[in-house]
């Protein structure tokens, strides 16, 4: 692969899951949300893929269909389940749509100032989009905070841990395999707990609003 | 092999627990796994001391992990004593079963076998998984009542220490990413490796690692600003995970931090991480003494102390002279032991008036007339007359939380208070002190009210069972005989306090 198309395909897969990021910030249909979030799934796979080809580490590319089996896989079959018996619609998140974008583009502002030492410690086709990986990192964070439903807040999660592990590969292509095993197991594991939590939760408070939640406070 | 059996012991206790579940033979089993644990971290305490670190491919163990291996044996020694009775009277309660009872024994042997883990592991990334699988295994505890209020805490728990520990995974990679483009050739995440050669790591980039790695790490910790979590876990927890969690669990996450400061002192210079952990120290205590001040429940009485406590750990790393950090670990050794006695006591002291709540006031509280129909529970008064053996030990509990002598709290809170002053950090030191103050003068008259005053008119005369009698006195009891003397203790603490300070 010459540098050219490698130094375009990283961008177009970093760009994908900035867009994905941001629609699902903007968008309030929990369906749309999880099928966006499928296709973040895939855009990061994709990535990961890129590096792959362009190291030519077949471990690269074992991590890269591992990922897009889970995050664009098993992840939304699970939240889509999950869905099928909880609410449809994000109503009223804290922060509304126009907030959000803006607050989003201030992110990717604050993502960028945050991540240039990142970037100029060793320049590179990949470690330049560094700076989209932690602005998905920080758009997830914004989505936890802001949205009350409880998948909405997983989504959230999900995404911060996306833009984490698209900054783990443009950094180094990955750090040990054992810890990348790891860490995916526990995604999947929070994901497993959180989702047994939303069935529970329906069980106890009829609904996953998370504005049922005001039984515990000071 | 050596290394090995502390991870071991309790992981092959879940798997008979798994297997042979909750009846009269394994009732005992937890106790001893727990013997078993604390002596491996003594006996690999001695071996630290006379021969120095043992490594074994993604393990090591030097005086720091050996001193928290015995932390986590002592803690978890007492809370295996008591979960017998405790466990007993739920299911007599009918608040538990044979199978919740085995679903509880699995969970709280995987969460030892995970915490054993984390202080074992000589690399960040093992460090790290060992921390998250902590969090996975402990939210089903949390969560194990149905009740609302049950999966509200499991929900925020797994929610907020998720994600900061997501964020002390961006720490790592981004910390990776310096050591691979380090001065001296590249290095791996290996703690002492990094330690050693973190001179080499680039400034800019270290620093977003290690701040990210302190909030991640301090989330679990409970430290503010992302501690939201704690009390509720705690109090929703049964008794005796509530011990493992806030007697143990915290200090893990605190000594992560400590490992994570060495590499941060080497690389950036004490004045960064210091900083950073004073503000973090300084805002957990103001934290916790507003929210204590007009507390009416007791479990999350006791949750507030322990941001209390873990905020003076992180001040005392924060202080960084080996006067203060042998204070911290001292500091994490009797906390532990005084907080497990204390939350068995507050387990026991709810199965006998099945209320958390503390009375108002010596006069009960009348009925609101809106409220008609509406259940108006008296919180607990009276205790001393009722239960005079629990209300002892949770009275001489709470005396040693806020540091009265001979208990050891009072040895390493004067340690970190006198090294703060003498490193220059007095003005945090100061504000520390007076925090600490209104925290005690509250935690002192709420107790008073539970422990003193008429006792409501019940012929409740339940007596306290033996092991859990047992499981109290002896924690205040090694507690007391600490802060007397630390004998042979002393110089392990050295040691581990040499290796916090990055001298091997």
């Amino acid at each position: 692969m010459n540098e050219t198309l490698f130094t375009q395909l990283v961008d177009l897969t970093a760009g994908a899951m900035l867009l994905t990021a941001v629609l699902i910030l903007w968008r309030r249909e929990l369906a749309v949300i999880v099928r966006v979030f499928a296709l973040q799934g895939l855009a990061l796979a994709g990535l990961v893929a890129v590096l792959a080809a362009h190291e030519d580490s077949g471990e690269l590319w074992a991590i890269a269909v591992g990922i897009g089996v889970l995050r664009a896989g098993v992840l939304p079959y699970l939240l889509r389940r999950a869905l099928a018996v909880a609410a449809r619609r994000e109503t009223a998140p804290l922060v509304n749509v126009a907030a959000s974008l803006l607050a989003a583009a201030v992110l990717m502002m604050l993502a960028y100032v945050v991540s240039a030492p990142l970037v100029s410690l060793a320049p590179s086709p990949a470690t330049r989009a560094i700076p989209v990986g932690v602005a998905v990192v920080l758009i997830g964070f914004f989505v936890l905070v802001t949205r009350r439903r409880a998948l909405s807040q997983v989504v959230g999660f999900l995404l911060l841990d996306n833009g984490i592990t698209a900054v783990g590969f443009l950094t180094t292509a990955g750090i040990d395999l054992a810890v990348e095993i790891g860490v995916s197991l526990d995604v999947l594991l929070a994901v497993l707990v959180l989702q047994l939590l939303t069935t529970r939760m329906r069980e106890a408070f009829g609904d996953t609003d998370l504005d049922g939640l005001r039984e515990l406070r000071d | 092999m050596m290394i090995l059996t502390p991870i071991l012991v309790p992981l092959l206790a879940a798997l008979v627990f798994a297997l042979a579940g909750w009846r009269r033979s394994t009732v005992w089993l937890g106790v001893g796994s727990a013997a078993a644990m604390l002596s491996l971290g003594v006996v690999a305490a001695m071996s630290v001391v006379t021969t120095g670190p043992h490594d074994a491919g993604p393990l090591r163990i030097d005086a720091l992990s050996a001193f928290m291996l015995i932390v986590i044996g002592a803690v978890a020694l007492i809370a295996a004593v008591a979960t017998p009775a405790h466990l007993r009277a739920e299911i007599t309660a009918g608040r538990d079963t044979a199978r919740t009872a085995t679903r509880h024994s699995v969970l709280v042997h995987l969460f030892l076998a995970a915490m054993a883990m984390a202080v074992l592991a000589a690399d960040l990334g093992l460090l790290w998984v060992a921390i998250e699988a902590t969090t996975i295994v402990t939210a089903f505890l949390v969560g194990q009542r149905r009740s609302r209020a049950g999966v509200e805490a499991a929900w925020k728990y797994v929610v907020i220490c998720s994600t900061g520990i997501a964020l002390a995974l961006l720490g790592i990679i981004v910390l990776n990413h310096a050591a691979r483009h380090a001065a001296g050739g590249p290095l791996s995440l290996d703690l002492a490796e990094l330690g050693a050669a973190a001179a080499g790591l680039d400034g800019d980039v270290t620093r977003i690692a290690v701040v990210l790695l302190i909030i991640g790490f301090g989330t679990k910790a409970g430290l503010a600003p992302l501690h939201a979590w704690l009390p509720d876990a705690h109090s929703q927890a049964p008794a005796p995970v509530s011990a493992l969690m806030s007697g143990v669990l915290l200090s893990v996450a605190g000594y992560a931090i400590l490992r994570v400061k060495v590499i941060s002192d080497v690389a950036l210079g004490a004045g960064f991480a210091r900083a950073l952990l004073a503000v973090m120290a300084i805002a957990s205590l103001a934290v916790a003494a507003s929210l204590l001040l007009a507390q009416r429940d007791y479990k999350r009485l006791l949750a507030y102390s322990s941001m209390e406590h873990m905020a003076l750990v992180a001040l005392g790393a924060a202080i960084g002279t080996p006067l203060a950090l042998a204070a911290v670990l001292l500091h994490i050794l009797g906390h532990g032991l005084v907080k497990a006695s204390l939350f068995v006591g507050a387990g026991r002291i709810l199965q006998v008036t099945g209320t958390s709540r503390i009375a108002a006031q010596a006069q009960p509280v009348t009925a609101n007339p809106g409220s008609v129909g509406l259940l108006v529970v008296d919180g607990v008064r009276g205790l001393a007359a009722r239960q005079p053996l629990l209300a002892g030990g949770f009275g001489f509990g709470v005396l040693a939380l806020i540091g009265f002598p001979p208990f050891s709290v009072f040895a390493s809170e004067l340690g970190i208070v006198r090294a703060g002053f003498a490193a220059g950090l007095g003005w945090a030191t100061a504000a520390a002190l007076v925090l600490v103050l209104v925290i005690a003068a509250a935690l002192v008259s709420h107790t008073s009210r539970m422990l003193l005053g008429e006792p409501p008119d019940t012929t409740d005369t339940s007596s306290l069972p033996a092991t859990t009698a047992v499981a109290i006195g002896a924690a205040l009891l090694a507690c007391a005989l600490i802060g007397i003397a630390t004998g042979p203790l002393t110089t392990l603490i050295d040691l581990a306090a040499d290796t916090a300070m990055g001298v091997r």
